[in-house]
Formats: C-alpha cells, structure tokens, sequence
C-alpha cells in the first residue's frame, strides 16, 4: 500500500485524532496522530489485515522546541513490506502518553530511553526506569535546554 | 632402594625422610617444565609460538620468571573471607595429589611405600583434593567461588565411581592391589601390558579411566569449576601470589599423577615394552617418567581442542554413559576369569 | 526446559522448608558479557528464573553530541565508535541517510569499494562473533585461528585507510581513500584462502558433538517472538524468518550480485537455538566472500571524491535509515533543520534490540546456558550504550 492509502486508512478509522499528514515531497511519509489514541492506533495498525505493521523499526524522543516534546514512531510490515511513521507531540510541561509496549514489545527498551533521555512518560509500560544513564541522575540531557550539572554524586561533571 | 639408604645411613628417620622427598624432586621441576609444555603446545596448536624469549631458546626459563614474579606478589586476602580456611585451602589441594605419590613405583628400585593396598590407598587419599578446593570456594566469601567450589566437589566425586570402576577391572586380572607386584606382572615385551589383555574389556576399562582422569583434574572437557569464561576463575578466583602457585602445582601434580597411575596399571608402569632390552632399576625411571609424561601431553592436547561440557551434561555423562560401561568390563572381565 | 516452580519440602508437621533464591551478578566485569554488561541473575541452584540486563556502563551521549556537531561530515567519525567491531557498517548507514536527505547520488565506482568494504566487514566482525562464542564454551582455539584470519582483513583496510579498526573512510558521497594499487589482487587472493577457512572452522567446533550439546535446544527464540521484540540479523534470520535488508529493503547495488540468505532451519536441535545462529553467520561469511568477488570482477573506473558536496545542507525534513550490518538492522533516524549541523541524529543499533529479547529467551536456563545464549546475541556494548 502506498503511503497515501495507508493514511486514508488511518484517518477512515481514526478521523479526529489524525492531526495531520505529510505524504507528499518528504523523504519519509508520516501521520501526525493525537497522543492519547497512540496506543488504539498502534493496536489497529499492527492489527488490520491490510496495514499489518508487525516491526517497530525504531522509536525516538525528540525536542520538538516550541515547548513541545515528539515522539516518533517508525513502522514496517514485513508482510506486506510498507513502511510508514507516525509522530506525536506532546508539552514539555507534562509530558504523558501511553505506552505500546504492549502492542510492539521492542517499545520497551525504546520507551525507557526516550524517557531517559527526554523526560517522557509512558502510562501503562511495566517498567520505567532510566536506562542509558544512572539512576540517580538529575535531568533529561537531550532536552534542547538541558545543563550539564556541576556535580553528581560529589564528582566534577565537567572535567 | 630402602636398604641402600638404610645401609648407608643406619638412620631410620633419615631415610624415610628422603624416601619421601624422593618425588618432590621429580614434581618440582616437572611443573615447572610443563607449565612451559602446556604454554608451547596451546600456542602450537593455535598457529603461534608462545614464550620465546625469556632465557633464550623457545623461553624455556618462563616458568622460573613466572615463579619468581608470584613470590613477590602481595597476598590479598578478601576482608570477609575465612582467614584459615583461606590459608590452608591450597596447601591442602597439594596434599592430596602430592601423598597419593607415596604408593606409586616410579621404578622396581623405588617406591615410597610398598603397601599392599597400594591401589585403593592411591584412589582414597587424592579425595582429599576435594575437601581443599571446596574449603577454598567457601572461604573466598565470593559467590561465584562457591559455585565452582561446589560443581568442582559434584564432579570429582562422581567421576571417582567410573575411575574405581575402570581399576576394579585391570585388579581383578591382576589379583592385587600392590603396585609393585601389578608393575612386575607386566614384565616383557607390551604385549604382556595389561592393556592389551582380555581384550577389549581391559581397553574400554583403559578409556573409561582416562576420560574419568580428566574430570578428576578438571580439565577440559570437565574444567566447569575453572571455567574461564563463566566463573572467572572458579574456586581460585581470590588468590593470589604463592598461593595461587600452590594451587597450579597442584592441578600439575595431580595431571601427572592420574597418568602414572594409569601407566602403572594398563602400559606397565617402568617396564619397557621391548622386554630384556633397555631396562633395569634406572631405566624403569625413564620408562615410567615418558609414559607418565606422554598422558599429560595427551592431556594438554584435549584441553585445548574441546569445548567444555556443560555441568548437567557432566554428570550425565558419569552416571548414565561411563559408570554402565565400566560395569560391563567388569562383568566381561568376570566372565572371561571364570571360564 | 527445566521445573521452574521450586519444589516446596513440607515437614510431617507441616511446617515448610525455605528454598531461597539467590541473586548473583554477572559483570559488569566479565569474561564473557563481551563488554560492560551487567546480568542481573536470580537463580535457583543452577537454574536461572529471571536475567535483568543492565546497561549504560558505556554510554558516551553520541546524540547529544551529533548535535553539537557543525556538520554532518564530522559525525562519522563518531558513529565508527559506536559499533567498533564492525565501523564500516555502521557509517555507510549514517552516510546513505545524509545521502538520501541530500538526494545525490554516488559513482559506480564508490558503489563497488562500499560494497567490498561492507562485506570484509561483515567477515571480519562474524569472525569475532564466532571465535569469542567457542571462548565462551570453552573451545579456546578457533579463537586464535579466527582472529589469524581476520589480521588478513585488518591488512586490507589498513593499506586501503590507514586505520585497522576505526576508519573515518565512508564519506557523504564517496570515500576518504581510493583502493591502492594491488588492493583487487589481494582482496581476490583473500577470498581463495578463505573458503577452506570455513571448512576448517566447521570441523573443528561447529560440527563438533560437544559445541552442538551446549548450544543446540538452548535459547530458543520463536520466530513469532524476534518478530515482536524487533530482533534483527542472524538473531532472526536463525529463527527461521527469511528476511535481510540488503533484499528485502534493498540499497546499494547488492541487487546486482548473485547470493543467498542463510536461515537457520533447525538442523541439530530446534529452529531459533544458538547452534542456528552460530551457523548463520559461519554461512553468511561465505556469502559475503561471494560477494565481493563479484564486486572487484565488476569495479569500474572514476573519480571517488566526484559526489562529495562542498557544502553539507540540506533541506528542513526527517528520515529514518536502515541498512544490514553484520549484527542487524542499524537504523538512523536523522532530523534535519534546515543548517549545517544535524538537528537530532538517533541510531537505533541492533544490538541493543536484541539484548532486550535476552530475558524472555533465558528463562529456565542454566548459568553456563546464559553465557552461550549472551554470546549468540552477538552484542557490542558501544552500541548498545551509544
């Protein structure tokens, strides 16, 4: 399916909660789809016979600026051998959505780094706790605004 | 070679004494050259060259550097650990393999002591090996010590049955347990070895032991409690220095002293297998000291060609594949003897 | 594969008897997590009931430093870091993303060396794999005589870039160095004393009734679970799934060269066992061998540095990246706003997928079957951590 036929598909059977849809003149397609109905969404488009998107390629926080944090999504059937991305955005200043690492269990590692790294929280994953960096660390570094601290745990960050 | 010492000094004291020292001299220098062996033939086997430098030709004075390196190490010992248990562990590995030299005959001159239940007091005491490695996983106060310590005690244990098994078989032909006299039944040319006597039984019973002997050294296949690549280093883990020596004279002590067994009582021990011709009391030495040294060459050849088993696989191998067939050699021994 | 329920002893009396559990650590020192990883295990005797990976002891925030980065050229260097045991994979992905941002196309020529150089990667980083998996279970020499080989490989790249295992060599829109002179010479006289390598590597451990009782029915990893868990590479081509990037999504010019994709079919235990894994990589090294004998019969002439852009722009947009690298499908998903320097770059390298199916696989498993199913993952820290 071309990626216009997949977001025809998509706003067919999700059509308030598409916020927008980008298939023309980018490098990658994409549909840009509320936050809330991530986890209805990504159920449906694992699920449906035609749309089939059984890989969860890749999933990345990033800072949108703006005051907005994204999360994105990059999908492929194996099956039928399309691929397609889905974007979300949430404010930085509460950043929550639900998780599908129940629909794609590779989105549980990912998940935890996008919260890691941005301070993104994840309703319904089983285990969100930081991953790359100690547990204890202050911050979300690959925000825009992030400050390098001057000490963690009394050594110079720094150095 | 009791009554010339005996003659010479008049002095019993003396004499046993020297008697026992007897076989350090020979395991002293031997680790030290097969720690060499061990190193040159792993680098052989794998497409490079090993010590080179060290003294000359081929490094041939390494292990003397890697000696004199371990004297000057600091002992660490683990704050939490069993300071005696600490310290008597490796000392007590030695004991095992090193009395166990006391019934074997290095030539139809020397023999530390010529008991008549040679063979079953051989068997009995290097069991004692097990009581140290496993005092030295516990006292590491190291979990992963423990575990070696305990797979180690699992294994040597039921690879004692198939090792018992295998020289019930070669006893029963011998009717004795003495080794000197099971060494002087073998007299001639290797045909008169008791490898190649009721045959095939006697040669099943001869494998069975040697694969048995490699679990009861813990070498490869069966090096599970030293597993480099599992439990760093196993029970030894938290030594250092001259106890860590101690622990690989050890491990080389008891290499060797399963293969003079096994020379003893299958390949004729020190007697030379072209009959008449270049034998004697000296001769039996080289005879018994090339059998003995061909098995740990044998050794080191295994070890670095196998993977290791796993430990479960261990004890199944044990239990349900050489403890059955050892039965069977002697039942077919039995059988033979009988009719 | 073996009880996980802990049989409870009970008294005559009634009273239960406790049977703990014991938490042991592996690593993050250790001889055979291949890098810094720590395995969380909880283990009942011998039997593992639960494997919690802990990652992040190498983490060098190559994001965060993308992004401070004034230009795309100058991330490459970066990303060789990243998975160092095989660099050339991991740039060409980073540098075709940058490519199809740019939209510029590179020479035949630069096609071909790429090509070449992937594949000795490939082989070069599959030897690793497959030597340090017979360290794991104990065979110490095809280490030793895998690593010999790979010495040749690392000549290759040295007389070709300079570096033996970090290059810098795959550049946007073409490569750092052209072949030396000879360079086609030797490659094609590495490929002849390669081939018996294979054979020589199968008889002394694959085949092996020892190495198959260790790996064979160990870590078994449905192909309906790698699917799931986003598994990639020999990880999922050994579960019996037939897919591989370099066809199936396909870049470059790999469509112009005769090969096949090797699949684990289960033949001395269960489809998904290491013993499939371990031999589809020892497959795929001679696949790999095809291929670039294919590529240096067909090298054209040109100039190298033909496509390279004086200036790296391009336009405001995203664009997610994949590509085959020797342990999987490494992706970048680069955004880019418009300047010289990359807005957000995110690697999604394979290894750290397929480590978070370690756990699922473990259950039930024995200690030393932990170590052979970690070492059949195949996972380098740098890029697990980033």
């Amino acid at each position: 399916m071309t990626p216009q036929q997949i977001s025809e598909k998509l706003k067919a059977q999700f059509s308030d909660r598409i916020r927008e849809v980008k298939t023309e003149g980018v490098p990658d397609p994409s549909v840009k789809v509320a936050p809330e109905a991530i986890g209805e969404i990504a159920k449906f488009l694992r699920d449906d016979a035609d749309l089939r998107f059984d890989y969860l390629m890749c999933l990345s926080g990033v800072d949108l600026g703006k005051n907005l944090l994204g999360v994105v999504y990059n999908l492929s059937s194996m099956t039928h051998r399309h691929k397609i991305t889905v974007k979300v955005e949430v404010p930085v200043e509460n950043p929550v959505m639900p998780s599908v690492s129940s629909v794609w269990p590779t989105a549980n590692w990912h998940e935890r780094e996008a919260f890691d790294l941005f301070g993104i929280r994840f309703t319904g994953h089983p285990d969100l706790r930081r991953i790359l960096l100690p547990d204890d660390w202050d911050g979300h570094p690959l925000r825009k605004d992030y400050k390098v601290p001057e000490f963690y745990r009394g050594m110079k960050v720094p150095y | 070679m009791e009554q010339v010492l005996q003659n010479l000094l008049h002095n019993d004291i003396l004499t046993y004494v020297i008697m026992a020292v007897v076989p350090l001299l020979w395991i002293l220098p031997y680790a030290l050259f097969a720690v060499w062996l061990e190193r040159k033939v792993s680098a052989h086997m794998q497409d490079r060259l090993g010590p080179m430098r060290t003294g000359g030709w081929h490094g041939w004075a390494q292990t003397l550097a890697d000696i004199l390196k371990l004297i000057q190490k600091e002992d660490i010992v683990p704050s939490a650990a069993d300071k005696k248990l600490h310290f008597v562990a490796p000392y007590l590995v030695f004991i095992g393999s090193y009395a166990a030299f006391a019934a074997i005959p290095f030539s139809s001159a020397y023999i530390g002591s010529n008991i008549n239940i040679g063979l079953f007091y051989v068997i009995a005491v290097s069991s004692l090996v097990v009581v140290g490695l496993l005092m030295a996983g516990w006292a590491s106060n190291n979990k992963w010590s423990l575990f070696g310590a305990v797979r180690s005690a699992a294994q040597i244990v039921s690879y004692e049955i198939p090792t018992a098994l295998a020289l019930l078989a070669v006893v029963m032909v011998a009717g004795t347990l003495n080794l000197q006299t099971i060494n002087q039944a073998q007299t001639g040319w290797f045909w008169n070895w008791y490898l190649f006597q009721k045959f095939p039984f006697i040669f099943i019973a001869f494998i069975i032991y040697f694969v048995s002997s490699l679990a009861e050294t813990n070498r490869t296949p069966f090096d599970i409690p030293e597993a480099e690549s599992e439990l760093v280093a196993g029970y030894h883990t938290e030594y250092s220095g001259m106890k860590f020596a101690m622990f690989f004279l050890a491990e080389y002590a008891n290499m060797f002293a399963v293969s003079a067994i096994g020379s003893t009582l299958f390949l004729g021990g020190w007697n030379s297998p072209f009959g008449d011709f270049l034998s004697g009391p000296f001769w039996g030495v080289f005879w018994f000291l090339s059998k003995g040294m061909f098995f740990v060459f044998v050794q080191m050849w295994l070890r670095w060609t196998l993977p290791r088993l796993r430990v479960d696989q261990l004890m199944y191998v044990s239990w349900k594949v050489l403890t059955p067939w050892a039965f069977a050699c002697i039942l077919g021994v039995g059988f033979w003897l009988m009719l | 594969m073996f009880e996980t329920d802990i049989p409870k002893f009970k008294t005559s009396t009634g009273r239960s008897l406790r049977n703990e559990e014991m938490i042991i650590n592996m690593g993050p020192q250790h001889p055979s997590t291949h890098g810094v990883l720590r395995l969380e295990l909880v283990v009942d005797g011998e039997i593992v009931i639960e494997v919690i990976p802990h990652i992040g002891y190498l983490h060098r925030c190559f994001e965060k430093h993308c992004e401070a980065m004034t230009n795309y050229q100058q991330v490459i260097p970066y990303c060789d870091r990243m998975d160092y045991v095989a660099a050339m994979n991991m740039e060409y992905s980073y540098v075709l993303g940058v490519e199809r941002l740019l939209g510029i196309q590179v020479p035949e020529r630069v096609e071909h060396i790429r090509v070449i150089m992937l594949e000795l990667q490939r082989i070069a980083s599959h030897l690793i794999a497959l030597g340090t998996y017979g360290l794991d279970v104990g065979a110490f020499t095809p280490f030793l005589f895998m690593f010999r080989d790979r010495e040749r490989i690392l000549d290759l790249f040295e007389t070709t870039c300079g570096a033996r295992l970090l290059y810098n060599y795959i550049w946007v829109g073409g490569v750092s160095h052209d072949l030396p002179p000879g360079f086609i010479d030797k490659a094609k006289a590495f490929c002849k004393y390669f081939r018996p390598k294979i054979k020589e590597y199968n008889d002394l451990l694959s085949f092996n009734d020892i190495f198959i009782k260790r790996t064979a029915n160990v870590g078994v990893l449905p192909a309906d679970v790698a699917i799931a868990y986003g598994s990639s590479g020999p990880m999922l081509r050994g579960s019996g799934v037939n897919w591989d990037l370099r066809r199936d999504d396909p870049y470059s010019i790999y469509n112009r060269f005769q090969w096949e994709v090797e699949v684990g079919k289960g033949e001395m235990g269960t489809v998904g066992d290491c013993w499939d894994r371990y031999m589809v990589r020892m497959r795929e090294m001679e696949q790999s061998a095809n291929i670039i004998e294919q590529a240096l019969e067909q090298m054209p002439e040109g100039d190298v540095q033909a496509a390279v852009p004086k200036r790296i722009r391009p336009n405001t947009g995203d664009l997610y990246v994949r590509t085959e690298s020797a342990r999987g499908e490494i992706g970048f998903y680069i955004v880019s706003d418009g300047s010289a320097s990359p807005y957000r770059v995110k690697a999604r390298s394979p290894s750290f997928v397929n480590l978070s199916v370690l756990p699922e696989i473990c259950r039930g498993a024995m200690i030393a079957d932990v170590v052979a199913i970690a070492g059949s993952t195949d996972i380098v820290l740098g890029e697990v951590d980033r």
